[in-house]
Order: structure tokens, then C-alpha cells, then sequence
């Protein structure tokens, strides 16, 4: 990922977006044997895949309203325990009916599940609440089912780590200015670096739009069309694992029904809004509440609990034909479009619509089409090969930094405490990202993610990403300043209680001490 | 048992009143959930360090302009003559730490990040590192130790605006062998302490340092003997030797604590951590006793004076729920600054914020008053963070209104007393 300078590149793919679904397809490519590069307007999975709640589906939410969902959900759950097993944490999943939920809905959940292949056993009520002792004490039926908790960042880098190895080229921070038509076909796009500034052209067979909730943006470069929406769905992360199984409501899928451990904390989510621009995702004061009093009624005293952090993403809602009024309503399955049979646009494929779950096989519907037009079909790969550090199958297991640091607890620096991170980590991660943005290290290591949000660490990797000649002294306090903004986004809209003394403390660091405000520009 | 004067909180204002109040021989007894946020802080005494976007010369001159603009401001209430007096008295109380500066002018210290930083009076171990009038300077870092980074200090130094020209250069070196690993600021005052890293230190930058340097080290010199070891580093040197506070816990606020604490322990005065003032004995608006959860039970402490210092949000003293009410966790006092709608935090983080400045409003006693500017109770004063109308971290006051009013809540108590023509003292 270096930022050579090319006036010009060829692939047989170009793929447009780095979130789950273009970096999926991207290393279908690769793995395919095709020529491939990857352009992304920022860095790989800060859109919608970075901000998902962190769910693998077993398909049971759809078990009853969207079967095709459902199908697909558990047949992606089942292969990605094996090749991104890095990526999962096996907590299996719960289905409750709360006093507020029709116990009813049950027997329709059952029957769902029984008719989509989604296993589901309905367990006693003090079973449940043996293995979940946070949740609501007057929940009336529980089913297990297989879901799982997914890191998206790990996915997403595994994927394009893996694409890069079959020689494929990822580009983050690498914007579409236009898609090149030539003779109503699509054979390249115009694109800039937002590192460099340098703008080129990258000439393609065949070029996949995997911009999710920005594939509307990118068709109409190609005076195509792709009726797209975006649905805001805001999540808020709490300081515990309030509960260790991702717990769902049995009910109608609705806001706020679905609370999964995620590392160290867990995430209640989410709501559904469409809104006009998916860059524009306003964190409202109702929703927040909304959410907090759902969490009570999964698990009471939620609003008394630690809320570190909420933010909101932008699923894609695909509607080829008549206007939906509610964003539930609208499939969960992936639409595949051919806009050379749509529009007469050859060289051109959209692969929008579904969720991360199946993220993989949406890349392998995509590639499939791809060859089509690449001279004949090649064999999918991506349900067999293993990602890097999942090649043992061995699912991820929570603790397994502190695993490793225990043996000898202060033999090396720790960054950050929150995650446990050490120097040496932090600095191999900015050496091989060549990165100047901590907020780009964040995502690959969580770095600053933890309950101080930041408080400790960011000082301290700003001082070794400054040391270390990788970033001047004005650019290292643009990152930090940047950080503090960033994280205060999502930190505002849901501050009080503990959160807010953290706050507190954090501005003791950041203002008392540090004075960063008075930073020279 | 009963006491003249029962303090809330062991941080700064609350440790101020305290101290006053004993060497004016009243029986004080101290009790706070835990220590103070003296703990994170550089030690400073920051009075007024930013109007708004102007850095601040003279805190002396300032302070009459931001009393002027923030009606609500502890200051105002203080007064200009008591804050100097405050001040003062707090120069010749810090035991062995011996502070620097005054009203006159604030010194500019360099912070961790390399900014220069208005504060109008620092302990010696760091005032060394005043950038007015401008030289040479010369950071060291120690190899390992995460919390300090002198080449970051030392670029953004170069570009600060500053009242005469500065150069600022990096060293980085290697600590003894055996002292690695996962290091905190703690564990190398310890070895100040008990060691010979002074030792070491003066035979690594002998060499390395120029002639002119002033030497900027990591605010770690010791915890009990920080100014002899200081001293010590100076003469062998024979250059200025000056401490930068870093991330907490902090060193010199840790030196501050217990400077005050055995200040105060020597003075006869009672320090109880650990407990939590859960309510209050009251009648016809007085606090009679204070009730105290420790270990045994809950524990009624009578009392003929209470001062409030249990800090703001930070330290528990005010707190914010998930509903958005704010309230004062030990009296459930009335709340100056509070935003009546649900909107509570601008969208910037360097924004200003509207709950930044909510907190007890007091009359010029600095008792927490009602609506209506009546006093809730006679004989409640309240000092520090808890308090309401400032906005320290804006206007880098904090410290310096801890000082204050825990000097005059104390002032307040005694002046009654002192007053008193029957001549009996309570």
C-alpha cells in the first residue's frame, strides 16, 4: 500500500468502495486470478462496515420476514466461522421475548427458523437467564441460535491483505472523480489521491461499483442509475459485556432490539432513518433515548450502566421498483446490476443491498457476472481459502492480549491500557500502514477505543508517530487535533454518568495539561 | 465527635480551607470518597491564562476584565485583594515545595505537548522552564518511558509565539540497564527516590549538554525528596534544571497532596479517605452534623461549619444522568449554569460547552445561595470545582480558584468567630 506515483494503471477489475463488500470482491478477483485494483474515497471500512453493530447473523431476524435473508445469513455464518474464523467470536446468539413482546411471535420465529435452516432450540426461561444473568428476569420464552460477533476492521484488512497477496492493488484515500465511458461502455475511472493530490486514470475491463450507500453516486458517472438509499442506523456502545450472547428481541425486527458483547463492551443497536445524504448522519437526542430505554428493557439498570461512545452508519437499502415507506421493509438481500442489460452500459456491474453477513457471497455473485465479460467463467475460491491468521480455524477468543502479556506483565511498554497495546505493535502498525492519521491506526488496532477514549494513548502515539520521522510536528498535532474532534462526535451525544467523568478527566489531560487547544498551528 | 469545621474532598480547595482553619487552631476533620484530582494535575497555580483568545500577561490586570464579563465568577465573589492574600499565604504554606511567580506576571511553562503555558506561580522544580525571556533549551527524554517525548516538546517550542526568541533541541537517552519494561512516571520517581538515578543522570548529560542549556527532564525527580534531588542536579550540572508535568498520575501534584495532607496531619487536623458523606442533620438553616459512611457504619459528625469541596464533574461532586439532570451528589444543592433544554454539549470539542460553567452559585461568603440569593444553610460554604459561573479548562483558572475560595470559605468561617463580642468561640 505505498503511495508510488502512477500516471496510469490496468486491471482486469476495478473495484470502487473498500468496505466489506469491495474488499470481498476484491480478493474474489485476486483469488481468481484476475488483475485487480481497489479504490477508496478513505480508508478501507470507515463507511458502513466500520460502524455495523458487529453482528454475524445466524439469519434468525429474518427468519420470519425476509427468508431469502435468512437463507443466505446462515449459509455465510457457516463459512466465514471457517475462513475468517480470526474475525469471530463464537458467543452465539439469544432470542427473548421480553414482557413487552408478543410471546407468540415465538412459535413463528420457530417455524421460520425450522423452514430456513436456521437452527434454533427454544431453551427454559431459567436456562436463559442462567447463561445471561443481566438480562430482564421476566422474559418468557428464549431460543438459542447461532449468531456471532464479527470485528469488521479485521475482516476488511484480512481481505484486502489477502487480495494484495494475490496481486491485487488497494488504494485507500483514493476518490472517483469520473468513470471513463468510451462507446457506452465503462473501461476505466478518473480518480485522485487524497494523500498526494495526484489525479490518474485507472483503465479496467471491467469496473464493480461496491460503493454501498454511495453507489448511486458512482453510477452516475456512467449516466446509470441505482436507486439506493441510505438508511441510518445509530449504535451505542456500553463499557461492559453486559451480556456475553448477542441477545435479540423475538419480535418483529424494530429499533433497539439487539445487544452483542463486542470485545470488552458490548453494543446495543439500532434504528433505521432514511436519510438523504449518507455523509449526513445527524446522531439525534430521541434516538439515543430511545435506544437506552430499549436496553432497559433487556437488561434494567442499562441507563444506569457506562455508555462510552455511539455513532451511526448507513446501511444500503437497494429498491429497484416502487417507493417503500419504511426502511425495514425493504430486502436484506443483495441486488446484483448488469447495466449493460439495464441501460446498454457494458463493462459496468453494482453490487449493492445486503448487509456484512454476506458480504462474501455478494463478491461472489459480482465476480461471477465479472466473468462473463473477462472471457469465461473462473472458479470461486473465497468459500475454502482461509484469511490470513484464520488459516487454523481457530475462532477468536476475548482475552488473548492479555493472554499474551501475562507470562511477563511489565516486560514491554503498554500504549495503550484500555486495549493493551504495546510500543512495538503500535510501531510496526505505522511502518506498515505508512500512515500520518492516528485515526487510521485506530482502526486497525483499536487503539484509543477503549472506556478513556483516547485519554492516555493519544499523546503517547502521537509523540512515537512524531519520533519516529513519520509525521512533522505540524502534522502530528493536525492528527491529534483531529483525533480529539472524531472522538468527541461520538462522544457528546451520549455523555453523562461515568462516561462523563472520564470526559472530564480526559480534558485534564488533554487542556489542564497538555494545553492542546494552544497548539502552534 | 464533634469539629469546628467539617471539609468535603481532599483536593485542593478542600485541603486549603482545611489547612487555614487548623493553623487558626480550629478541630477540622477531612473526609473525602477519595484523593482529589491534585493527583492529576502539574501543580501549578494557573490564576487566569486565556481571556478568551488572548493569552494573559498579567493575571492581576486580567482578572478585574473576566470578573466584568462572568458575573457568576468565583473570583468575583473572592475579590481581587483576598485571591492576592490567597496566593500568598499559599507561596509560604506548600512545605518544601517552594513556589515561584506571582500575580504580576504568569510564567510560561512548557507543557508535555511543547506549548507554552500561562501559570502564575509553579513549584522551583519546574519554574526553571519559564520561556519569557527566551535561550536555549535542551529536552531530555528517557528511552522507554511512554509519557514524554521531548523531540514533539522541542519542534512545537520552535514554531510557539513567544515574547523572545527560544531554541529548542531533543536528547533521548538510554536509561540504566534493569530499568525497562512497562515504566511509569511513578515507578522512576521511586527510584529518584531511592537510587542513584540522580547519579546517573548528571554523568549522562555532563557531556551532552551545552554551556547555555537550560535542561527540561520529565516531571518525575522523586516524590519525598524531589527538591533535594532537584537542588543536587543543579549544582552538579551547574546548569538551570527544570521538571515538565506529564500524564498522570502526576508527580508534583502527588508532592503537593502530601505537602498539604502532612502539613495539615501535623496541625492536629483529622484526614479520613475512603468515606462518603451520605446527608446532613439540619435545623432552622444550619447543618448541625454530617453524616458519614465508613467501614462501621454511618457515622453523625457534629459540626459548627461545613465546606463543600467535592469537585466537579471530573471528581463525582456534580454528576449528569442518562435523563439529563445534573445535581450535586452530597446536598442536592441548587445548580447555577445549567441549560434548562436537553442540548448539553456543542458539537466541537473546543467548542464552547454549555454545561462547562454549571455548579453551586454562592453569595460573597461563597455560600451555596438559592433562587433567590438566600444562603441554604448559614453555616455551608462551598469551594473549588463544585463551583459554578467559571470555565476553568478556557480560561486556565482552575487551580487558582481552588486557592481562592478554599482560602476564603476558610476566611469566612473565621471571620465570625473572630468577630464574635462574647468572646466564645465555637
Amino acid at each position: 500500500m505505498q503511495n508510488t506515483s502512477m500516471s496510469s494503471l490496468e486491471a482486469d477489475v476495478l473495484v470502487i468502495g473498500g468496505g466489506s463488500t469491495g474488499v470481498g470482491v476484491a480478493r474474489d478477483a485476486a483469488l481468481r486470478g484476475f488483475s485487480t485494483v481497489l479504490v477508496e474515497r478513505r480508508d478501507l471500512a470507515d463507511g458502513t462496515t466500520g460502524r455495523f453493530h458487529g453482528l454475524l447473523h445466524s439469519g434468525g431476524r429474518y427468519a420470519v420476514k425476509d427468508p431469502s435473508a435468512a437463507r443466505e445469513c446462515i449459509a455465510e455464518n457457516r463459512i466465514l466461522r471457517v475462513t475468517a474464523a480470526d474475525c469471530v467470536e463464537d458467543t452465539g446468539g439469544l432470542f427473548v421475548s421480553t414482557p413487552w413482546d408478543d410471546p407468540e411471535y415465538g412459535d413463528l420465529f420457530l417455524e421460520g427458523c425450522r423452514t430456513t435452516g436456521v437452527p434454533a432450540e427454544e431453551i427454559p426461561v431459567a436456562e436463559a437467564l442462567r447463561r445471561e444473568p443481566r438480562v430482564n428476569p421476566d422474559i418468557r420464552r428464549a431460543f438459542l441460535v447461532p449468531d456471532a460477533a464479527l470485528d469488521p476492521w479485521k475482516l476488511v484488512w484480512g481481505c484486502a491483505r489477502s487480495a494484495e497477496e494475490h496481486g491485487a492493488r488497494i488504494l485507500p484515500y483514493h476518490r472517483v472523480l469520473d468513470l471513463v465511458v468510451d462507446d457506452d461502455r465503462v473501461v476505466g475511472a478518473h480518480v485522485r489521491s487524497e494523500r498526494s493530490g495526484e489525479e490518474f486514470q485507472i483503465r479496467a475491463t471491467v469496473v464493480i461499483n461496491a460503493a454501498g450507500a454511495w453507489s448511486g453516486q458512482i453510477a452516475k458517472f456512467a449516466h446509470c442509475t441505482v436507486n439506493v438509499r441510505a438508511g441510518m442506523g445509530l449504535m451505542i456502545a456500553m463499557n461492559h459485556r453486559l451480556v456475553h450472547m448477542c441477545v435479540n428481541r423475538c419480535k418483529r425486527p424494530a429499533d433497539g432490539d439487539i445487544l452483542l458483547p463486542l470485545r470488552t463492551a458490548c453494543v446495543i443497536g439500532t434504528t433505521d432513518v432514511f436519510v438523504p445524504d449518507p455523509d449526513e448522519t445527524e446522531i439525534r437526542q430521541a434516538d439515543i433515548d430511545l435506544l437506552l430505554d430499549e436496553g432497559e428493557k433487556l437488561v434494567p439498570g442499562f441507563r444506569q450502566a457506562r455508555a462510552l461512545h455511539a455513532w451511526a452508519g448507513v446501511r444500503p437499502l437497494f429498491e429497484d421498483t416502487a417507493e417503500v415507506a419504511e426502511t425495514r421493509d425493504v430486502t436484506r438481500s443483495h441486488a446484483l446490476l448488469d447495466h449493460s442489460s439495464r441501460e446498454g452500459i457494458a463493462g459496468f456491474l453494482t453490487i449493492t443491498g445486503g448487509k456484512t453477513t454476506t458480504f462474501r457471497l455478494m463478491a461472489e455473485a459480482a465476480v461471477d457476472a465479472a466473468c462473463q465479460q473477462l472471457g469465461g467463467l473462473r472458479a470461486c475460491r473465497t468459500a475454502e481459502v482461509p484469511l490470513a491468521g484464520s488459516e487454523s480455524h481457530a475462532l477468536y477468543q476475548i482475552g488473548h492480549r492479555l493472554a499474551a502479556r501475562e507470562p511477563v506483565p511489565q516486560a514491554e511498554e503498554i500504549i495503550c491500557e484500555c486495549e493493551l497495546i504495546t510500543r512495538a505493535r503500535l510501531e510496526e502498525t505505522i511502518r506498515q500502514r505508512d500512515t500520518t492519521s492516528l485515526d487510521d491506526i485506530r482502526r486497525l488496532l483499536r487503539l484509543g477505543m477503549g472506556p478513556c477514549q483516547g485519554g492516555f494513548c493519544m499523546y503517547r502515539a502521537t509523540g512515537i508517530l512524531h519520533q519516529g520521522g513519520h509525521v512533522d510536528q505540524a502534522g502530528a498535532n493536525r492528527t491529534l487535533l483531529d483525533f480529539l474532534e472524531e472522538r468527541w462526535k461520538g462522544l457528546h451525544p451520549i455523555l453523562h454518568g461515568d462516561q462523563l467523568r472520564q470526559a472530564r478527566l480526559d480534558d485534564w489531560i488533554f487542556q489542564g495539561i497538555l494545553d492542546v487547544e494552544h497548539l502552534p498551528a | 465527635m464533634s469539629y469546628d469545621t467539617i471539609v468535603v474532598g481532599a483536593g485542593l480547595a478542600g485541603l486549603t480551607a482545611a489547612l487555614r482553619l487548623t493553623e487558626q487552631g480550629q478541630r477540622v476533620l477531612v473526609v473525602a470518597r477519595g484523593i482529589g484530582a491534585t493527583h492529576l494535575a502539574p501543580a501549578t497555580v494557573d490564576v487566569l491564562g486565556y481571556l478568551g483568545d488572548q493569552r494573559v500577561v498579567s493575571p492581576s490586570s486580567s482578572v478585574s476584565t473576566l470578573i466584568a464579563s462572568s458575573p457568576d465568577h468565583p473570583y468575583r465573589h473572592v475579590g481581587a485583594e483576598q485571591l492576592a492574600a490567597a496566593l500568598t499565604w499559599f507561596g509560604t504554606h506548600a512545605g518544601a515545595l517552594g513556589y515561584a511567580g506571582g500575580l504580576e506576571e504568569n510564567l510560561l511553562l512548557p507543557t508535555a505537548l511543547g506549548v507554552p503555558k500561562p501559570s502564575a506561580l509553579a513549584p522551583r522544580t519546574m519554574s526553571g522552564g519559564d520561556l519569557r525571556a527566551g535561550g536555549r533549551f535542551v529536552f531530555v527524554g528517557f528511552k522507554g518511558f511512554k509519557d514524554f517525548h521531548p523531540t514533539l516538546i522541542a519542534d512545537n517550542l520552535a514554531t510557539a509565539r513567544l515574547p523572545a526568541p527560544i531554541a529548542a533541541r531533543a536528547l533521548e537517552i538510554e536509561l540504566p540497564a534493569g530499568r525497562r519494561g512497562d515504566l511509569s512516571g511513578r515507578v522512576i520517581a521511586g527510584q529518584f527516590d531511592n537510587g542513584n538515578l540522580s547519579e546517573w543522570l548528571v554523568t549522562t548529560l555532563r557531556n551532552r549538554v551545552e554551556a547555555d542549556e537550560r535542561i527540561g527532564v520529565p516531571a518525575v525527580l522523586g516524590l519525598r525528596r524531589a527538591d533535594e534531588i532537584w537542588r543536587k542536579l543543579e549544582e552538579r550540572l551547574e546548569r538551570k534544571v527544570f521538571e515538565v508535568a506529564t500524564l498522570p498520575p502526576s508527580i508534583p501534584g502527588i508532592r503537593l497532596f502530601d505537602a498539604l495532607t502532612d502539613a495539615l496531619r501535623a496541625g492536629g487536623a483529622r484526614i479520613v479517605l475512603g468515606v462518603r458523606v451520605v446527608g446532613a442533620r439540619t435545623t432552622g438553616g444550619r447543618i448541625e452534623a454530617v453524616d458519614v459512611a465508613q467501614a462501621t457504619g454511618t457515622v453523625s459528625h457534629p459540626a459548627g461549619a461545613v465546606v463543600l469541596a467535592s469537585g466537579g464533574f471530573a471528581s463525582g461532586g456534580l454528576e449528569l444522568d442518562s435523563f439529563g439532570v445534573t445535581r450535586d451528589t452530597v446536598f442536592g444543592l441548587p445548580l447555577i449554569g445549567v441549560p434548562t433544554d436537553r442540548v448539553r454539549f456543542a458539537p466541537g470539542y473546543f467548542d464552547a460547552q454549555p454545561l462547562a460553567s454549571a455548579g453551586l452559585g454562592t453569595d460573597d461568603s461563597l455560600r451555596p445561595v438559592d433562587a433567590h440569593d438566600t444562603p441554604v444553610y448559614t453555616n455551608l460554604y462551598a469551594a473549588g470545582a463544585i463551583l459554578g459561573g467559571a470555565v476553568p479548562w478556557k480560561e486556565t483558572s482552575g487551580t487558582g480558584i481552588s486557592i481562592a475560595t478554599g482560602y476564603a470559605a476558610a476566611g469566612a468561617i473565621l471571620a465570625p468567630a473572630t468577630q464574635d463580642i462574647s468572646g466564645e468561640v465555637r
